[in-house]
């Protein structure tokens, strides 16, 4: 991506060089590894992986939301690297600035409070307006996602809500202050299909309505499809493939994007069997040496069990850079 | 809900009216000369009839059940064998400084307990974490008299020795009459209370807090830019307290035996000296009131807690 002025203006959210580790007692756990990112207004990034492959990490850690982590790089946000910040400046950036929601909405929701209190307390939290203003307004919002009698099923528990009504309930919470970035970590992997398409839509119609650029983390190729406009696919901490969703999903350069691909069910793959990428995910202990993906791979050639790819451009057409991070896509793309 | 409650009421009185007969066995039942135990051992055969006619000793033994029961529900609870006052008039003398005594230690053991819990919780593994842990340990290990010993030692024979009457023993001055004295007196028995329940409280938060802390919907609400005071507070604690009231509802049995005690150790004119008197001296009806009134008091504030409960956890409301 050409660093032109203009280009720079529509960006919001610029992460370069994210490096995120834990000490753990077998030793620095490296949960993400030179991971950089851009967000655009307006714009859906999609950040694909299986579980441990830091793209959770990748993002809360930027907002502070990770404990005990050694964080370096750069994250900027509206002028400011979040990296440099301290906790009361992020706080006064989430919520406002990027909001997030998350998994399992039936466990994100205080069970011992009102789904609307909950709401009324992120309003209050940033803005000084009256308990009946925010209470208000924490109707209107529950009405926007689309939660039926809100001004009574504002007093409800979360006990008393579906797991498709909770996740809404966490999407009027999240854009309650009208955030600039919304953060959605895996926000339909616990609902049923059905549901699934709907809060898609959704967070779709709140992009449309009010501009906001989403980070979809995800480990559903299917969901990338529905909602990126770009998509960076993650392995073990670092950014494999780099592409606009059109691009990654008509012609896939690495050989781990290739295998999502391939494992996941279509409607024209029917009667034919699935196919898996054999092996395990990798210890994210530093230390080791070459390209995590190698083990599992059976593309691998000698140097990929020493070196690891940098994430290079593959063909630069236009605005959206194809980058992967594999020996093999860079040798059939060298000049 | 209400149904719930009238079941658990109706459950609460049958423990009562079990207590009550358990009593009755114990002190009535069994071969036991009570007419002697009244009119002393020198007394005649004929005073000894008089004592048991009047007493109703000569009825059938179900028709004193009958009477004994018929005079608890009217709340009569007969009279001392030694000083021939009415045992509800003693117990009223003496329940206030017991329900100060207990009240105060409950407050204080609360108070203490889910504060250095939380304070521990809010940084595990720190070195105020462990500073609390290891007071906690050291109270819970000990029993009550001897942390009511060693207060008496350290905060009033020391400053006694230096000349100065902080907080002497066997005093008490009703609330109503001089807070600050009523205060004064009680403090090291709260104290004593306090600490050694209290660190059970502290472990007990403590734990509770670490769990909740791992929920998800504390990542939601830092998400949400809230202070960190605020998480732990409203968020993280509001989901601990749950445990910490079941446990309250087991400990309010103990609190009157820890009161006994206490009162013991710090000369309290209250109802816990009363019945160790009272045993000593087999004054049965003083006994019989106490032990009565306090399972009503342990059934009662049990009650309570379920609906402490109910206020605390919309999920049990239906």
């Amino acid at each position: 991506m050409s660093m032109t002025a203009t280009d720079s203006e529509h960006v919001l959210l610029d992460v370069r060089d994210l490096n995120v580790s834990f000490d753990s007692p077998d030793g620095v756990v490296e949960a993400v590894r030179n991971v950089s990112f851009k967000l655009d207004q307006g714009r859906t990034l999609g950040i694909v992986g299986e579980s441990g492959s830091g793209k959770s990490v990748s993002t809360q850690s930027i907002v502070g939301l990770v404990q005990g982590a050694r964080i370096s790089g750069q994250a900027r946000f509206d002028g400011r690297d979040l990296l440099m910040l301290a906790q009361p400046e992020l706080r006064a950036i989430r919520g406002p600035g990027i909001a997030m929601i998350f998994q399992n909405p039936m466990s994100c929701l205080h069970p011992l409070y009102p789904v609307g209190w909950q709401i009324m307390e992120m309003i209050r939290a940033h803005q000084s307006v009256s308990r009946s203003q925010a209470r208000l307004r924490a109707i209107e919002l529950l009405g926007q996602v689309g939660i039926p009698r809100p001004d009574v099923r504002v007093d409800d528990y979360p006990h008393q809500y579906s797991g498709g009504m909770l996740q809404r309930a966490m999407i009027a919470m999240a854009i309650a202050l009208n955030p600039r970035v919304l953060i959605a970590d895996e926000p339909t992997t616990a609902l049923d299909v059905t549901v699934q398409a709907q809060i898609l839509r959704l967070l779709r119609h709140i992009q449309e309505q009010f501009g906001t650029a989403i980070i979809m983390i995800t480990h559903d190729l299917g969901v990338v499809s529905e909602i990126a406009d770009d998509v960076m696919v993650m392995y073990a901490g670092r950014a494999m493939e780099q592409a606009s969703r059109e691009a990654l999903l008509r012609r896939p350069r690495h050989p781990y994007t290739q295998g999502l691909l391939r494992s996941r069910p279509q409607a024209d793959s029917l009667g034919r069997a699935l196919t898996s990428i054999p092996g395990q995910p990798p210890s994210l202990i530093a230390g080791a040496r070459g390209c995590p993906f190698q083990p599992r791979c059976t593309q691998a050639i000698s140097r990929c069990a020493t070196d690891m790819p940098p994430l290079a451009v593959l063909a630069a057409d236009g605005n959206d850079p194809h980058r992967s991070a594999c020996w093999l896509t860079q040798a059939e793309d060298a000049p | 809900m209400i149904a719930y409650l009238l079941r658990r009421a109706a459950w609460g009185a049958l423990v009562v009216w079990l207590v009550a007969t358990l009593v009755f066995v114990v002190y009535f039942a069994v071969p036991r000369d009570v007419a002697r135990l009244i009119a002393g051992r020198q007394a005649s055969e004929e005073t000894l009839a008089v004592v048991r006619a009047r007493l109703g000793l000569d009825q059938p033994l179900i028709v004193q059940y009958g009477r004994y029961l018929g005079r608890l529900t009217k709340g009569d609870l007969g009279e001392s064998f030694i000083t021939q006052e009415p045992v509800t008039t003693i117990i009223a003398r003496d329940i206030p400084v017991t329900a100060s005594l207990a009240i105060g230690g409950a407050a204080l053991w609360l108070l203490l307990g889910i504060s250095a819990g939380v304070v521990a919780a809010a940084r595990p593994r720190s070195r105020i974490d462990r500073a609390i842990t290891a007071v906690a340990l050291f109270f819970y290990s000990m029993p009550s008299f001897l942390v009511g010993q060693l207060l008496l030692f350290f905060l009033f024979f020391q400053f006694y020795l230096a000349g100065i009457e902080l907080f002497p023993p066997g005093s008490y001055v009703p609330l109503s009459e001089d807070p600050l004295q009523w205060m004064r007196f009680l403090i090291l028995p709260w104290l004593t209370i306090a600490l050694v329940t209290g660190a059970i409280y502290a472990r007990l938060t403590r734990g509770a807090m670490l769990e909740a802390l791992g929920e998800d919907y504390i990542r939601t609400a830092r998400a949400k830019g809230l202070s960190e005071r605020r998480v732990i507070l409203r968020h993280a604690l509001r989901s601990s307290l749950s445990p910490v009231v079941t446990q309250f509802g087991i400990d309010i049995g103990s609190l009157l035996g820890g009161a006994i005690v206490t009162e013991v150790v710090f000369g309290l004119p209250g109802l816990g000296r009363e019945v160790v008197q009272a045993i000593l001296k087999q004054d049965l009806p003083v006994i019989i009131g106490v032990t009565i009134l306090s399972s009503a008091l342990v059934v009662g504030a049990n009650l309570l807690v379920d609906l402490l409960h109910a206020a605390l956890d919309p999920r049990v409301r239906v």
